[in-house]
């Protein structure tokens, strides 16, 4: 039931709260909703029945939901969307949330709740859901009047993406879904007063520049939100690469937008980077941050982070500059708009940089790479895991490939033996490392890219966290790729204990691991099984070209621990390289740390 | 360099913050916080202290334009200028916060606090009781003949020195509102 009525300005349409969910998402351009039903959802449920312009992908969890929408909307540049019900529905949603808002993926999701008039009566399936996800969310909002309903959801949008891209809930009880109220459409809404900061501050970015042009040892060092800034970031930054041909590294959550193929790529910083990029972070004299936060996992010890480089931050979160390390050149904007800055102010002033120390900074770097610090020891009788990634990446370069992962040693191989050419191509949970992240994102991921190879490198542990998302991969016929790098072991924390906690595996193992073919096929999937190096090449291809589901169990070195590591707490310098006798140099000060 | 190891130019505003990054000194700054009205927001704010370790000296909320729906939280907090800094961009990067002012580096401002002191006291203390919130201007809005109760305002010094003077004559029991705070001049 839907009544027209002309209003002075716009056209003002009366429908239930329910219709008007609807009504906000197609008319915010949303395709897609991950979610599962409940009763406090049910009339969301009956409009969504009645159209076919949104499409409801059906998950098996409500985490499964969150995650899906973090894939979809990582590899989209688009918001996800969530529909979950109240109570368990939406506790279940909150690991995905603080997932969201740790890696800044813009995700909006609708929670049902108890009718008004029964809130705080400890309802059936009541739970103070605002309350729960405030410190979870960008923002977020309890609808208590259908009248303001449609013009939440418009803002709960414009919040999620605008500025820092966040996660955000609107929770609506039931009997606002049933009441009926004016629909607001998107033009109309009330424009919020968010409007953060995109332009940076010419006369900083100037003085960057400057900074630039004089640098001897300098480095870009760039972060997630390069791809949050869009594709033309990318674009920008590479141009800013070519342009003065300095060295850049990236963190874990971005990778790709410097294609690793690019000669100026040192490859991956951190706790488990390359030795060439972290040694040029520890001798850089000018580092240029850009969308990165200085994270503890790329900083090390801070007092000893880059002790000699004037430091330049572009960041369009202010909160950002200067919380962890104090930034020399700070600049609050969007990359995109500040790059373009850059390289127009760089060119401006004649395209100048100290081309000599730039040489002997490339020299030096080039005998850093020499130490080929990603080497390992072969084996013609079991899979190393660092094999199997490089065999997958020779196997799948020339396809439309995205990657997602789950948490662990295998994330860490992923990041380092994969290559990454474009943004978006790369869904990972880094800030908040959730185990149970990478199957449900890889159904995100290939809903929104039917055709493309979608393939999540997954450790055993973490891939059993959220598993039941196979049952939405094969309703919806999603040829996703579960590459499971199985090493029966919680690989990264057991080299933890190996490290620090004098090899004392305390429960770093799984006794009774499923036969993953068998679960495969119980699924209604493809399950293939591999141990043997000499059969991988042709496993993955088996895998690459079945036209469906794939559970791959790749059986790999059960002891390998991930190098080159910097233990907590140490410096960029100290980085542990590889299976030396590592006991005992990591001290004791280093436990305390995560 | 101002007490507050405050170097010129800095300002509450810029993340080009000039002050040293270095410092562990801890000072106490009073910020002003312009919020949206809403549900939810106070639980916000004060979340952002408790979840990232931050102090709350005093806080104190309340409506200020209603048309506008607009609410004002003074907060006093402390810590080293990194932090202090960090809270100023943590509250002015939340989604209903309108506006922070940092009243400690922004100029002269007056803050105040209002208490309500009850004195449970006999004969003499009495008396005396009376006479030191002469001194300190401090009301009575109510008496029996064991107790009064006194309105005192002011900076949250005088409070603390007024009922440090009533201890010792009587039971003291003591209501404050912690700070409001507003910066002088336009
Ligand atoms: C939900 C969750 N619980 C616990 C952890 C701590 N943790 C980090 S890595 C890891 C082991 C992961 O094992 P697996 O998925 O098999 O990967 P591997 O390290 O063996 O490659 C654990 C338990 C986590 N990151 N997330
Ligand atoms: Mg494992």
């Amino acid at each position: 039931m839907m009544s027209i009525t002309k209003g002075k300005d716009a056209m003002t349409r009366q429908m239930t709260g329910a219709k008007m969910v609807v009504e906000a998402l197609k008319d915010q351009g949303v395709e897609v909703v991950f979610g599962y039903p409940g009763g406090a959802v049910l009339p969301i449920y009956d409009e969504i029945f009645q159209q076919n312009a949104i499409r409801h992908i059906l998950v098996r969890h409500e985490q499964g939901a969150v995650h899906a929408a973090e894939g979809y909307a990582r590899s989209t540049g688009k918001p996800g969307v969530v529909l979950v019900t109240s109570g368990p529905g939406a506790t279940n949603a909150v690991t995905g949330l603080v997932d969201a808002l740790m890696d800044s993926i813009p995700i909006v999701v609708l929670t049902g709740q108890v009718p008004t008039f029964m809130i705080g009566s400890d309802a059936f399936q009541e739970a103070d859901t605002v309350g729960i996800t405030r410190p979870c969310t960008k923002m977020n909002w309890l609808v208590k009047d259908t009248e303001h309903l449609s013009d939440t959801i418009h803002q709960a949008f414009h919040i999620a993406t605008k500025g820092r891209p966040g996660p955000v809930l609107v929770d609506i009880p039931k009997d606002v879904q049933f009441a009926t109220g004016t629909y607001v459409e998107k033009p109309q809404a009330r424009v919020s007063h968010y409007q953060p900061k995109t332009v940076g501050d010419p006369a900083m970015i100037e003085a960057m520049v400057e900074a630039m042009e004089q640098a001897e040892r300098p480095v870009f060092y760039t972060g997630g939100g390069v791809i949050n800034s869009g594709p033309r970031a990318s674009k920008l930054l590479r141009e800013l690469v070519a342009a003065t041909d300095f060295p850049i590294t990236s963190t874990l959550m971005g990778l790709g937008s410097y294609p690793a193929s690019g000669k100026n790529w040192l490859g991956m910083l951190g706790m488990h980077g390359l030795y060439e990029a972290n040694l040029a972070m520890h001798g850089c004299d000018l580092m240029i941050n850009i969308g990165a936060r200085f994270d503890d996992r790329i900083t090390g010890r801070i007092a000893d982070f880059s002790p000699n480089s004037l430091k330049g931050h572009v960041d369009i979160d202010p909160s950002s500059i200067n919380k962890v390390i104090h930034a020399d050149f700070p600049v609050i904007g969007d990359v995109t708009l500040v790059l373009e800055e850059m390289l127009r102010i760089w060119k401006a002033r004649g395209s100048k940089t100290n081309s000599a120390a730039l040489k002997r900074w490339w020299g030096q770097i080039t005998e850093w790479r020499a130490v080929d610090c990603l080497k390992y020891k072969g084996s013609e009788t079991t899979i190393k895991p660092q094999y199997a990634l490089q065999r997958l990446e020779a196997l799948t370069k020339k396809y439309d490939r995205y990657i997602c992962t789950e948490v662990g040693q295998h994330q860490m191989w992923a990041a380092q033996y994969l290559g990454f050419e474009d943004p978006n191509r790369w869904m990972t949970s880094g800030g908040l490392g959730t185990m149970g992240y990478g199957t449900p994102a890889s159904i995100g991921v290939q809903v929104a890219h039917p055709d493309a190879l979608v393939i999540n490198v997954a450790g055993e542990a973490s891939w059993l966290m959220n598993m039941q998302e196979m049952g939405t991969a094969i309703q919806y016929r999603l040829p996703v790729k579960q590459f499971i790098l199985n090493n029966e072991r919680l690989g990264m924390v057991r080299q933890w204990q190996e490290l620090l906690h004098g090899e004392r595996y305390s429960h770093s193992w799984s006794e009774a691991l499923p036969d993953f073919v068998k679960l495969a096929e119980a699924f209604g999937a493809k399950g293939i099984l591999c141990k043997d190096p000499a059969d991988l090449d042709d496993a993955i291809m088996e895998m690459l070209n079945y036209n469906g589901p794939v559970i791959f169990d790749c059986l790999v070195e059960k002891h390998e621990n991930c190098f080159p590591m910097i233990p907590s707490g140490k410096a960029h310098n100290e980085m542990i390289m590889g299976e030396v006798d590592t006991r005992d140099v990591i001290g004791a000060g280093g436990g305390v740390l995560v | 360099m101002s007490p507050l190891n405050i170097e010129k130019g800095s300002s509450s505003h810029s993340a080009y913050d000039l002050r040293s990054h270095m410092s562990d000194v801890v000072e106490t700054h009073t910020l002003a916080v312009l919020v949206q009205n809403e549900a939810g927001v106070l639980a916000r704010v004060i979340g952002l202290f408790s979840g990232r370790g931050y102090n709350i000296e005093s806080l104190t909320v309340a409506e200020v334009d209603r048309a506008g729906h607009r609410s004002r939280i003074t907060i006093v907090t402390s810590g080293t200028p990194q932090v202090i800094n960090q809270i100023k961009m943590q509250l002015e990067r939340m989604v209903p916060v309108h506006e922070v002012h940092d009243l400690t580096v922004e100029g002269a401002f007056v803050s105040r606090e209002l208490a309500l002191i009850k004195v449970i006291a006999k004969g003499e203390h009495r008396v005396e009781a009376l006479r030191i919130a002469e001194i300190f201007r401090a009301n009575v809005v109510d008496s029996t003949l064991q107790s009064f109760v006194f309105e005192i305002t002011g900076t949250p010094e005088k409070v603390d020195a007024f009922c440090e003077l009533m201890r010792p004559l009587g039971e003291v029991r003591l209501a404050r509102t912690g700070v409001a705070a507003i910066a002088r001049g336009v």
